[in-house]
């Protein structure tokens, strides 16, 4: 690990100015990710600042009936947080679902969202990677890929997304709230994330140096019976190989609305919006779910190695939408 | 503190005792306590956030160690293990783990006890679980379901889960 | 001071009494002390460098820009290491050359004042590498593929009797499956760690290891020293299972660092380092041909294994033994093919050979049953030898059929229908199965000191190591017993070569071979303390033993343990997830000196066994050379969650052939035939069998 320079900071304006001013500066949330790569040497900041000592650490409702979640939450307070446990169950559920109790005592909501992935090429500096050292090369596409990316890949890159919480907020139409430079702005989640494309090393669309301050979440009646899956090759404590999060809205016998949005599949959290516009005035049944999952699943393009993810989340998304809507199978 | 500076000093509170450091600042907790401190209980088993062997509780709430910058924790409040118990003056949980054979070869242990004290008290501010059927409900039943899900970030490699689950079960209200 | 010994007669037997675990306290306050936790003065960090390439040569190492980093004091590679001796294990030859072997082998040790400084300088560390084109995968038709002389650890490669072929094209029914098991790394929770430190010419190392004596003996070797002048200290061991059970190289670096320095050095391996430094199970192919009438009488039984070693050293795993010795059939071959590949070597992981092997062997047992349309237990029943069919020796004790019995009872399993793929519940699929278990009963010779002290107390003193086992516990009950004193006034002490050379704990064989020597020792004393007349001189008595003569005289009989294992699963085919909700595993081993750390070893070793059917696989990446997943998220062993209720039970088997306590080793049976019972259920529950492992979600998705 290279050595670096390590400061507090007490407001956002400081925050931000601080790190303009190296070359090579990161935020510090929890570190469960950053620390991480920080040893693999993935990160080499020659400066770390600590955004955990920021007054970002609320869960305040805000005036269109939903909530502000500020960067600094911790996993375990959101997903303790009986707002978020009542009217956003799929948040708290995704969040749950994560890393263990430990982790999720450390990371922080902001962190959550800058993740990186867990492609073993990236994070082994020794193995060329386009995201990690841009034009070195993609070696998952012949490799070893059964945990990548089966939409919105490009022959440059095929990393999936980790995050679990991302996958919940996307379905629940989150937006984001960014630092840049003097300016804050707001970036719907669903254009937070960059797919890969030619550009992999490019995750987010926010300038460099921004600072995620927060992110809200919508007053959304729907959300209150969202619901998140997870499927994993362990029972706990392991990443996701598909994950779906879902809320529907059912009136007589019809679909009137919904929001879907799939894990482990994508660079990004995957809002299934495809799969959202054909199941809309769709009548509640296990075709009209089958067929919404495969209307978002034509634009996959699997590998060899990551071929049963298709399977695997369409199957998920019809149980899921299922459970939710009472559909019988 | 500046941003110049690659190593800081600061005071940590161990144990109830305020300890003044002077460290590297890529110097991890974990490393910390083990090398600068002498206090090897908590183990180094992944060194990621992988196994949950390093797990102690800051400022009463369990963390992976190994994955918090030392620095990041002045004027923090650090229980290890030699803080829960000694000996003579077993935590009760350690008493439940030698009576229920929750170990084997004791590396993952300590973190295992530190994980129950954190992971109960979480359970007791009804704080839900993956394993918790309906999030929104107000109180934790702390069934065998949900206290192997909430002891999943620590692993034990020997299998001692079984009787680990029974420790536990032994200690909780 | 006299010692007054309690008379036989009034004392119940420690022996087979639940007893605490004796290292328990120190295990739970911390304090127990690890090999890489005793902070010497002046101590050095070493951090390893790893080659990035599979084969081929360093071309240059320029450590100028390393040396001149803050804290660094030294850099050792090839150049400046000291040489060393071949102590048999070429993969110790560490640092004696430019070539390299496998990718993630050292090449250097960066030494610093902190770890933070010698991890930085290990990674900055300039290393030129001239690559050549490596061959890394393991596949049945390759063209290197050899027949070995000896498979682990002494087994002819090669078994025949009768005429399998002709058996096999008479036969009313045939199974002839191909079953595939993966590359699994052992990963014990610590990381190998030792901190190293020369007196002069004389070396003092505290090592994570499974038998410091046998780690003595590789330094002695290694560096042309005399065993008094090497003292191997491992007090606690953070498991092992197979990983730490013989030198590897963190204490040759370590060593080779300290002298170069003349200051204590430790090494500590990270845990990707483990994936290529430490050992594996190989993976396996395995070709298994079963004959038998229609009642399901075996006529024939064909197990052919190929596995993998390195291009530096042969490893040779006993994958297809398992089927010498355990069911009846007149015509018996086994044979085992071994490919030379440009990776790590592979060692002992868990149950070498029978938990591989096992696997292919009790899954095609059970296509059998299915074909045959016999009752899995009544097949294994019906098969049942009286002698070991491939060498015509006597049993010591062969309980198969009781654990069969009583599984099955315990179980509920005459309640089980045999058709797959009927039982559904929620989203899940339900289906059970079960498998039998067998280990080698083995003894090898060791030394043991046993002094009676004034005070009335004895001090046993035996380099025996308790890498979670209950080992530490389990002597000290033996000695006590042998003794005939309470166990507060028998000190053991293990763990420090000093105390003479003993057998590792591997091979299900540590505690047997221990305890043997521990009682034949305690005897020799109360021999003198008899000639006392029962008191103890001023300066003690001292009793020596060595098994050496004891062991070479054992009768020419076989020794195994025996066990069944049963379990449920529940599919869900949707998502391939595979959940294990109830297990069963009843043991016959010998006299069960704990029952309370038996238990917990045993049923440690199913949940390995869990892991192994559905988790556990080590990626090798053909490009790279290497094992990608390295690491404990990308390796997933069983958590919490993935273990629902095991129960473990052993009937009570006398057994006086095996040593003088009746004892059975149980540190791997366990694992033994977890994955084909897991595998057949997976099979019962959706109707698809399953013949690669481990079960992963793709593989189930339908």
């Amino acid at each position: 690990m290279r050595e670096f320079g390590y400061q507090q900071v007490s407001d956002v304006e400081t925050a931000v100015a601080t790190l303009a001013t190296s070359a090579d500066a990161r935020y510090l949330g929890g570190g469960t990710n950053l620390v991480d790569l920080m040893k693999l040497g993935v990160e080499t900041p020659e400066l770390l600042i600590d955004v955990t000592t920021l007054p970002l650490t609320d869960i305040s409702e805000t005036a269109d009936g939903g909530v502000l979640i500020g960067a600094a939450v911790r996993n375990s307070d959101l997903a303790a947080n009986p707002v978020i446990r009542q009217r956003y169950p799929a948040v708290a559920q995704a969040v749950l679902a994560g890393a263990s109790g430990q982790l999720r005592n450390l990371a922080t909501t902001g962190g959550n969202l800058m993740q990186r992935t867990r492609c073993s090429y990236f994070t082994d500096v020794t193995k060329p990677c386009n995201k990690r050292a841009p034009g070195s090369g993609c070696p998952a596409r012949d490799g070893e890929h059964h945990n990548l990316a089966i939409l919105g890949a490009s022959e440059h890159c095929i990393a999936t997304s980790p995050s679990d919480l991302a996958v919940a907020l996307v379905a629940l139409d989150a937006v984001v709230h960014v630092r840049e430079g003097d300016s804050a702005r707001a970036v719907p989640l669903t254009e937070f994330r960059r797919l890969p494309g030619d550009r992999p090393d490019l995750e987010t669309t926010v300038e460099p140096g921004a600072l995620i301050t927060g992110v809200s979440l919508p007053g959304l009646p729907i959300a209150a019976a969202s619901r998140y899956r997870k499927v994993r090759e362990r029972a706990s404590y392991a990443f996701a190989i598909g994950s779906i999060a879902a809320a529907v809205e059912v009136s007589g016998g019809l679909v009137t609305d919904c929001r879907i949005a799939w894990g482990a599949v994508a660079a990004v959290p995957w809002r299934a919006t495809r799969a959202e516009a054909m199941l809309r005035g769709k009548p509640v049944a296990i075709e009209s779910f089958a067929a919404a999952a495969d209307a978002e699943l034509t634009a996959a393009e699997p590998l060899e190695g990551n071929a049963y993810k298709v399977a695997l989340i369409r199957n998920v998304t019809v149980e899921l939408l299922a459970e939710l809507t009472g559909a019988s199978r | 503190m500046t941003s110049s500076s690659l190593s800081s000093s600061f005071t940590v509170t161990v144990n109830g005792e305020p300890q003044l450091l002077d460290l590297d600042n890529r110097t991890t907790l974990l490393d910390a306590l083990r090398e600068h401190l002498d206090l090897t209980g908590a183990k180094k088993g992944c060194d990621h956030g992988q196994c949950g062997a390093c797990t102690v509780l800051l400022d009463g709430r369990r963390v992976n160690s190994c994955l918090v910058l030392a620095v990041a924790t002045q004027g923090h409040s650090i229980t290890t293990i030699e803080g829960l118990g000694t000996a003579e003056r077993l935590h009760p949980i350690q008493q439940a783990f030698i009576d229920h054979d929750g170990l084997q070869c004791g590396y993952c242990t300590p973190g295992q006890i530190c994980s129950a004290v954190g992971a109960l008290d979480e359970a007791d501010r009804g704080w839900p679980s993956a394993a918790t059927a309906d999030v929104g409900a107000e109180k934790i039943t702390l069934d065998d379901s949900e206290i192997r899900e909430r002891m999943s970030g620590n692993l034990c490699r020997c299998g001692a889960y079984v009787n680990i689950l029974a420790a536990i079960n032994a200690v909780s209200p | 001071m006299t010692s007054t010994l309690d008379p036989a007669t009034t004392r119940t037997p420690l022996m087979g009494q639940g007893i605490n675990r004796l290292d328990a306290i120190a295990k739970v306050t911390g304090e127990a002390r690890y090999s890489g936790e005793y902070p010497l003065d002046g101590m050095i960090y070493g951090w390893v460098v790893q080659a990035p390439i599979a084969k081929g040569r360093i071309r240059d190492i320029s450590p100028a820009s390393t040396l001149s980093m803050p804290g660094v004091l030294a850099v050792l590679d090839y150049r400046n290491a000291p040489r060393l001796s071949d102590a048999g294990d070429s993969e110790l030859l560490l640092l004696q050359g430019d070539r390299v072997y496998y990718r993630g082998e050292a090449v250097a040790v960066v030494l610093a004042q902190s770890l933070e400084q010698a991890r930085a300088g290990a990674d900055a560390l300039d290393v030129s590498y001239l690559a050549e084109s490596h061959d890394v995968l393991l596949r049945a038709d390759h063209p290197d593929m050899y027949t070995p002389e000896l498979v682990n650890p002494n087994f002819p490669s090669a078994s025949n009797v009768g005429d399998v072929d002709a058996a096999l094209a008479a036969a009313e029914v045939v199974i002839d499956r191909v079953y595939a098991t993966p590359a699994e790394h052992n990963n014990p929770m610590e990381p190998h760690a030792t901190t190293a430190h020369w007196n002069g010419d004389t070396l003092l190392v505290f090592d994570s290891n499974q038998g410091a004596s046998s780690v003595q003996m590789s330094l002695c070797r290694l560096f042309d020293l005399p065993r008094s002048a090497v003292q191997v200290k491992s007090e606690y061991v953070g498991g092992g299972f197979g990983a730490k059970g013989s030198a590897r190289p963190p204490v040759v670096l370590a060593s080779m660092a300290a002298r170069l320095l003349g200051r204590p050095v430790r090494v500590t391996l990270t845990r990707q380092q483990m994936f290529a430094m430490v050992g594996y199970r190989t993976p396996t192919i395995q070709q298994v041909r079963l004959g038998s009438d229609w009642s399901g009488r075996l006529q024939a039984l064909d197990h052919l294994a190929y596995s993998q070693t390195s291009k530096i050293l042969e490893f040779a795993e006993q994958t297809a033994v398992v089927s010498r010795m355990m069911y009846a059939t007149p015509n018996l071959r086994t044979a085992h093919r071994l490919l030379p590949l440009d990776v790590p070597t592979p060692r002992w992981m868990r149950a070498p050979g029978e938990a591989p092997g096992s696997f292919a062997l009790e899954s095609a047992m059970d296509e059998l049953a299915q074909a045959c349309n016999v009752d899995p237990i009544e097949l294994r029943i019906r098969n049942e030898p009286d002698l070991e069919p491939d060498s015509g020796r006597p049993f010591s004790s062969r309980n198969l059929v009781a654990c069969l019995r009583e599984g099955a009872r315990r179980f509920g399993w005459d309640d089980r229908d045999p058709r797959p793929a009927i039982r559904q519940d929620g989203r899940w699929r339900i289906g059970s199965g079960m498998a039998s278990s067998t280990y080698p009963a083995r003894n090898a010779p060791s030394t043991c000191q046993v002094q009676a002290r004034s005070d009335g107390t004895f001090e046993v003193r035996i380099t025996a190591s308790d890498i979670g086992t209950g080992a530490r516990t389990a002597l000290t009950q033996i000695a006590a017993d042998a003794l005939r004193v309470e166990l507060d006034r028998v000190e053991l002490r293990i763990g420090d070569s000093d105390f003479g050379p003993a057998m590792i704990a591997g091979g299900s064989m540590g505690t047997a071979s221990w305890s043997w020597a521990v009682v034949k020792a305690c005897r020799d004393l109360l021999g003198q303390l008899d000639m006392h007349s029962g008191a103890v001189p001023a300066g003690g008595l001292l009793a020596r033993a060595d098994t050496k003569d004891d062991v070479a005289a054992q009768a020419d009989v076989t020794r195994h343990a025996f066990g069944a294992q049963f379990l449920e699963v529940a599919v869900d085919i949707r998502t391939g997830e595979v959940r294990v909700p109830r297990m069963i595993g009843v043991f016959a081993a010998g006299h069960i000196v704990n029952a309370r750390t038996a238990r917990s070893q045993l049923i440690g070793g199913m949940i390995m066994g869990l892991g192994m059917a559905l988790l556990e696989e080590s990626l090798m990446d053909l490009r790279f050379g290497d094992y990608l997943n390295h690491d404990l998220a990308g390796y997933h062993v069983a958590s919490n969650a993935d273990v629902r209720s095991i129960e473990v039970s052993w009937i009570d088997e006398q057994d006086d052939q095996t040593n003088p306590s009746g004892i059975k080793g149980i540190g791997e049976i366990g694992i033994v035939g977890t994955a084909a019972a897991i595998a057949n259920a997976v099979w019962h529950a959706t109707g698809r069998r399953q013949r690669t492992l481990p079960i992963r979600p793709d593989r189930v998705i339908s």
